[in-house]
């Protein structure tokens, strides 16, 4: 219990969830790029793309658990700050292009040069810099959550009044990106991207990259969570979300909890959507789209809210289904996530990691009850 | 009882003239009221005679809409909000017990020690620092053999008194206790009384409460409130004889 504070919260969870994502960020690539085609051990890179993928979902819902499961801000509006992370990588990514978009301006995007724009619009500047595009990934998605939340949370908005303006918010977004004069490519929104960091997106070892850099974010982003939740913050976060007005009586300030981790999750969802993009080599207004934020929920839901690595187990699971589902059935998809949304919450209320610690927890107490001579029971 | 304005100097709560409407309905109604440092009051009244109101606008989850509210003779508690009154030194204890039930007894108590409150104290806060006096705290209201079981698996009894282990975490100056005993078995009420008067050594404690042998059981001075103001005050004895309270309250 002494010592430092960041090295004893790097508990076993941490430790472990941080060796396989490292593990995977060097064996796909290695996987992918020296094994040789025809070996049975062979991942072809259309599949890498498709984990890397995987992976910025999983970060995007363990950031949506971070507020969902642990504080209790249902947040129907993570998709937006997903998007947002997403289109400063997106703009990064079309500067990159510069002269060989298909106008062959130098400077303006092909979507400006169609629109007859003259200059690069204000906002589009310092975005042909990297580190500044990185800056914004955090930035914007910052910012909007912090603004949303300062508002919210000091009148005391809760529960699904809260949901529904988080909704509101990535509805609203969806609008404003869907028009041509916000200078965001409209309708089309970001694509045909060339390259990022001087290497090919297109290339097999730009694609790993991605893959490793996606999987150790989301290792970064579930230690992070760990040391959160495992703090005294954390159990503030809790408490406020069981029982708030005891937690404010005690003296704490909820609404600067409450911030916090709200902004902090949007950053998260920020990285896991920048990831995104160069993967899949387009962001547009779609991204937006209410069901985005919602698809999210039902993945920490599926995998057992409040337990970190469940929100990461729900959204690899929840997306492989889709990647089958909609491959063989594209249109009994929406159906498919509907009823396993209803399925979840009637006969798994905890997720399946709530399943597994469940059971743990019976066979020891069974074990427990056939070595004592006397059952323990705990009064309720 | 008192015929002059008194001083609000050297008390521990005042209150003056304090009224709280709701969409035209008077809550509380010029209310005053007196608690000296390390006084014990009971409150009694009948439902809706503004307790619970009463707590309300001193912890600040209520704004009064007229009168003054001083703590310690000079702060204003009606300019600030619930956590700003809470780290002032003003412990509440709600009517239905009400703790943090998905952590454990040991937590319940590490969340409400006095300390630093804002989220980066508790963000770099390290653990183990606190618990000596968790564990006197613990050994107060009997829970230490529990201080690993979940809060929510508490007897009703045992999550009353981890409440009020709570409060005494927090090291108030004065605690407002909502209706303590109620669903107590007799040897709980009992036990509750004990533990009230040895907290009350040290602290002021307002003690809202319907059970007239724990009210009697604490043999404190009674302030008895009707439709929001002062009907009448002093020994159990003095107020039950009051035909104004009887008709009212014990007569019914």
């Amino acid at each position: 219990m002494q010592g430092g504070i960041l090295l004893p919260r790097l508990d076993r969870a941490g430790l472990i969830f941080g060796a396989v994502a490292l593990g995977l960020a060097i064996l796909i690539p290695i996987l992918n790029l020296i094994v040789p085609t025809d070996s049975a051990f062979h991942v072809p890179p259309h599949v890498v793309a498709l984990m890397g993928k995987y992976l910025c979902y999983a970060l995007l819902a363990l950031s949506v658990d971070l507020v969902w499961g642990y504080c209790g801000i249902l947040s129907l509006g993570h998709g937006a700050f997903f998007a947002l992370g997403g289109y400063a990588m997106g703009m990064y990514l079309m500067r990159q292009i510069g002269p060989r978009g298909m106008y062959g301006h130098p400077t303006l995007p092909d979507f400006m040069v169609f629109l007859n724009w003259q200059e690069l619009p204000w906002y589009w500047l310092g975005f042909d810099q990297f580190w500044f595009a990185a800056i914004m990934v955090l930035l914007a998605p910052g910012l909007l959550a912090g603004l949303l939340g300062w508002l919210a949370f000091r009148s005391r908005v809760t529960g699904v009044y809260l949901s529904i303006i988080t909704q509101a918010m990535t509805f609203a977004l969806l609008l404003a990106f869907f028009r041509n004069d916000m200078g965001f490519g409209g309708n089309n929104g970001l694509t045909d991207f060339k390259d990022i960091l001087g290497a090919p997106l297109q290339a097999d070892g730009t694609r790993s990259a991605l893959f490793a850099a996606s999987a150790i974010a989301l290792a970064f982003g579930f230690i992070l969570c760990r040391w959160i939740v495992r703090s005294k913050l954390g159990r503030v976060l809790v408490a406020i979300r069981d029982a708030e007005s005891r937690t404010r009586f005690l003296g704490y300030r909820v609404e600067q909890y409450k911030l916090l981790v709200f902004v902090t999750s949007a950053c998260m969802a920020g990285v896991a959507g920048a990831l995104y993009v160069p993967q899949v080599g387009i962001i547009n207004p779609g991204e937006f789209s209410p069901a985005n934020s919602i698809e999210a929920v039902i993945w920490v839901a599926v995998g057992g809210r409040g337990t970190l690595i469940g929100s990461v187990i729900g959204a690899v699971l929840v997306n492989f289904g889709k990647t089958l589902l909609t491959n063989a059935l594209p249109e009994i998809w929406l159906f498919a996530l509907g009823g396993l949304f209803i399925a979840v919450t009637l006969f798994l209320p905890r997720g399946i990691v709530g399943l597994w610690t469940g059971y743990w927890a019976k066979r020891r107490e069974k074990q427990a009850a056939s070595i004592a001579t006397q059952p323990v029971t705990e009064g309720s | 009882m008192m015929l002059t304005k008194p001083d609000p100097q050297h008390t521990q709560l005042y209150l003056d003239g304090v009224s709280v409407s709701f969409d035209g309905f008077r809550a509380l109604n010029n209310l005053s009221l007196i608690i000296m440092p390390g006084e014990m009051r009971a409150i009694i009244g009948p439902n809706g005679a503004g307790k619970t109101t009463m707590m309300d606008v001193i912890t600040g989850k209520t704004k009064p809409d007229r009168g003054t509210i001083l703590f310690d003779g000079d702060t204003n508690l009606t300019e600030m909000d619930e956590a700003g009154i809470a780290t002032l030194g003003i412990g509440r204890k709600f009517q239905k017990p009400t703790v943090f039930e998905s952590h454990t007894v040991w937590d319940n108590i590490d969340l409400a020690l006095a300390g630093r409150r804002g989220p980066f104290a508790t963000l770099f806060h390290r653990d183990g620092a606190d618990d000596d006096r968790i564990l006197a705290i613990l050994e107060t209201i009997r829970l230490s053999g529990r201080r690993d079981v979940l809060a929510g698996a508490l007897s009703h009894g045992q999550k009353q008194w981890l409440e009020i282990g709570m409060l005494l975490a927090q090291e108030p100056k004065l605690l407002l206790v909502d209706e303590p005993v109620a669903g107590m078995t007799d040897a709980e009420t009992a036990e509750t009384a004990r533990l009230l008067r040895e907290i009350a050594q040290t602290r002021s404690v307002v003690v809202v409460e319907h059970d007239m042998t724990f009210v009697r059981d604490l043999d404190v001075k009674v302030t008895v409130l009707h439709e929001g103001s002062v009907l009448s005050d002093g020994s159990l004895d003095h107020v039950s004889a009051d035909p104004r309270v009887i008709e009212v309250y014990l007569g019914r």
